[in-house]
């Protein structure tokens, strides 16, 4: 039931694999221009770059719809970095200057310099904003306690582990407030588990904060991405969540195999179109990659999104990658009622190979 | 008499003007990433940068300053990613960190490039740095864990390649009083038995390229036993320890297999902000010395214990300026002993 909730009522098939994304969407080029002016103080004020984010938030959650996506998320449009945007509504961080990820490619990475407190809502007015001009349900990502504790400098606690459990706490009291404004489907984002697969346990620990107290119709998503999944497999089954959202798409679904012994008993959302790659799949590829998933879960327990936020993109290619992804699953969904799809034989085939 | 140097790994962040402008002008893309082929606006501002930031150890006051290795893209596979026999492919992971560099696949014979001496020739062009310039290079081992090779076929010979390359590239160097060989695969990727012995002898190969006094620094760790073991039989003049990461291990390896007669302290935190006085890097100082039995090494380099490109540039500065103030102290309370 908890995820039928997100079936839309017009659904034209039996079966249903739910469509969605992983948060972030290309911005359009006139609300960077607008960021700029705004931060530089020419001309446009609080107000003026309100009036844009909001522009920017409808305009993209339409385009989600518009591409046929069962639950949309506004693309992020008022967040400038995963990890920055959190760290400047957490007390306790300080910024210092940009730091390298790669190349020319820079983020303004905080350093925790006190206990972290929760002050402000962070994303409360995003969700509200977004719920009202959506007409489908909205999902709202989050950067998990153990990235944001990562991917700072950590000046003052013993060890990550100390911070990302506090940092937990205070993740659990933002989705309890997002829940009070009515939102069903979170995402917790944990790219960084990727990075110290070791630490899945912390992720764990972290986790069971996070959901403390939150009602059971309330759906939680864990995003991870790039990382050796071999290293985190099968212990995240034991993480109070419902689904577990990987990219696999980028690496030609050479780690599926992974997820196959033992059984998968999450919601499995599955990457099946590449983020790293500037040319918009085919539907038929693209069908190709929803019918990889049903190796591993049943079309019931199976939702199906890019591999990870599509912000770098150019918009085209992003909007082009997800219509022909909900188009995709419309197609693997029908041929499924139609019975030409056998996602039983699917799974098994996969249990006989994995069993060879 | 103990000699202390305040000095670095190197692999500094560029100036924040010039990851702007550097930005603009080369794009943000994979393949917009440095060639070796830069000119113009490019090349002009590397120069400006390069000299900025030898300005900033200056007056910071260490004893070493480095070329800065601003134009190290990839960080330590540089010297790969920009040679005619590479290809550079996927963006993959720098070690365990939120980092990335182009992955490169040597796919030809390593000949000589000169690519590591044009950048030290324009730092040897610069005013007062001549007695305390410091090169720096990846290890040979690291610069190999950080590839892939698809022309020599065999672990051991792409390793002895990789040696003969740096090698060449090192024999080109202008004069300098040190080299540092950074080569943290040592520890976080050991190699296994009968490679470590190669690895030692391609540090070493790579050691007699040069007159300057060769530091092989290792962090992220402490190095296996036997590793460490090797390493020592490396004509090197010293080996670098990560006191931050690990000291316990690392003070285990000295105490059970000693070390050369000079000896390098990763004592800074290179990957956080917090950065800790000069009286603390002081007292650090003094807390080796007064743990190894032997005691009494001939030089002590006190460093950062990784890179330093992690780090905004208003704590870089921070932490030089506190390593040199730590080795003054240092050097100071060294003297008292002496003269008591």
């Amino acid at each position: 039931m908890m995820r039928e909730q997100f079936r839309p009522d017009d659904h034209p098939n039996e079966q249903f694999i739910l469509s969605t994304v992983v948060g972030s969407y290309p911005k359009p080029k006139w609300l960077d221009r607008v960021r700029e002016r705004y931060e530089e103080s020419e001309g446009f004020d609080e107000a003026n770059w309100a009036e844009a984010t909001d522009d920017a938030s409808r305009l993209i959650t339409h385009e989600h719809e518009r591409a046929g996506l069962d639950v949309v998320v506004d693309g992020e449009m008022r967040r400038n970095e995963m990890v920055e945007y959190f760290a400047e509504r957490i007390e306790g961080y300080e910024f210092n200057g940009p730091v390298k990820v790669w190349g020319h490619n820079y983020f303004d990475k905080p350093s925790v310099v006190e206990d972290v407190v929760y002050d402000d809502s962070w994303l409360v007015e995003e969700f509200e904003f977004t719920d009202d001009v959506a007409a489908r349900p909205v999902k709202v990502p989050i950067t998990g306690p153990y990235t944001l504790a990562s991917w700072c400098f950590n000046e003052s606690y013993d060890d990550d582990r100390a911070l990302a459990l506090d940092l937990a706490d205070l993740v659990n009291e933002e989705i309890g407030k997002l829940v009070e404004a009515g939102a069903r489907y979170i995402q917790i984002d944990e790219p960084a588990l990727a990075t110290t697969p070791d630490d899945h346990a912390i992720v764990g620990d972290c986790l069971d904060r996070i959901v403390a107290g939150l009602p059971e119709d309330v759906r939680i998503g864990l995003h991870v991405c790039y990382g050796d999944y071999s290293r985190i497999y099968p212990e995240i089954l034991d993480f109070p969540i419902d689904e577990f959202d990987v990219e696999l798409a980028n690496g030609d679904y050479e780690q599926l195999d992974v997820f196959k012994e033992p059984e998968f008993d999450l919601d499995l959302a599955l990457g099946v179109t590449d983020v790293h790659v500037a040319e918009v799949e085919s539907v038929e590829a693209i069908e190709a990659n929803i019918e990889k998933g049903l190796e591993i879960v049943p079309p019931e327990r199976l939702t199906v999104s890019p591999d990870c936020g599509v912000k770098l993109l150019p918009r085209e290619v992003a909007y082009g990658k997800m219509a022909n992804m909900v188009e995709a699953t419309r197609n693997v969904e029908r041929k499924l009622d139609d019975g030409e799809i056998d996602a039983r034989a699917l799974r098994e085939g996969a249990t006989a190979s994995a069993d060879d | 008499m103990t000699e202390f140097v305040a000095t670095t790994p190197g692999v500094f962040a560029l100036p924040d003007w010039a990851k702007d402008r550097l930005g603009s002008l080369k794009g943000h893309q994979k393949e917009d990433l440095i060639d070796g082929e830069e000119t113009g606006e490019i090349a002009d501002a590397y120069d400006e940068a390069r000299a900025e930031v030898a300005d900033w150890q200056a007056t910071a006051g260490l004893d070493r300053v480095v070329e800065g290795q601003l134009r190290w893209d990839d960080m330590l596979a540089h010297p790969l990613c920009v040679h005619d026999a590479v290809e550079t492919r996927g963006i993959v992971r720098y070690y365990d960190n939120n980092n990335f560099y182009r992955e490169p696949a040597v796919t030809g014979e390593l000949t000589f490039d000169g690519d590591l001496a044009d950048d030290l020739d324009h730092l040897a062009a610069l005013d007062g740095v001549a007695a305390s310039r410091q090169a720096v290079v990846p290890g040979p081992y690291s610069l190999s864990d950080l590839a892939t090779d698809e022309f020599y076929g065999d672990q051991e010979e792409f390793l002895d390649a990789i040696a003969e390359f740096l090698t060449g590239e090192i024999r080109a160097f202008p004069d300098c009083e040190t080299l540092f060989v950074l080569e943290p695969s040592l520890v976080t990727s050991p190699p296994e038995d009968g490679l470590d012995e190669r690895a030692s002898d391609a540090i070493d190969q790579v050691a007699g390229a040069t007159d300057a006094d060769v530091v092989c620094h290792t962090y992220w760790g402490a190095l296996e036993e036997k590793v460490h073991a090797h390493l020592l039989d490396a004509d090197i003049d010293a080996v670098g320890y990560d006191f931050v990461t690990n000291h316990e291990e690392n003070l285990y390896n000295i105490k059970e297999y000693g070390t050369k007669d000079h000896i390098a302290l990763g004592l800074a935190d290179g990957q956080n902000t917090k950065v800790e006085d000069g009286e603390t890097i002081a007292e650090r100082i003094e807390w080796v010395t007064e743990s190894v039995p032997a005691g009494g090494f001939e030089t002590i380099y006190a460093t950062t214990n990784t890179e330093l490109f992690y780090l905004p540039v208003n704590k870089t500065k921070e932490q030089l300026a506190a390593l040199a103030e730590g080795v003054a102290l240092a050097g100071a309370d060294g003297d008292e002993e002496v003269n008591a």
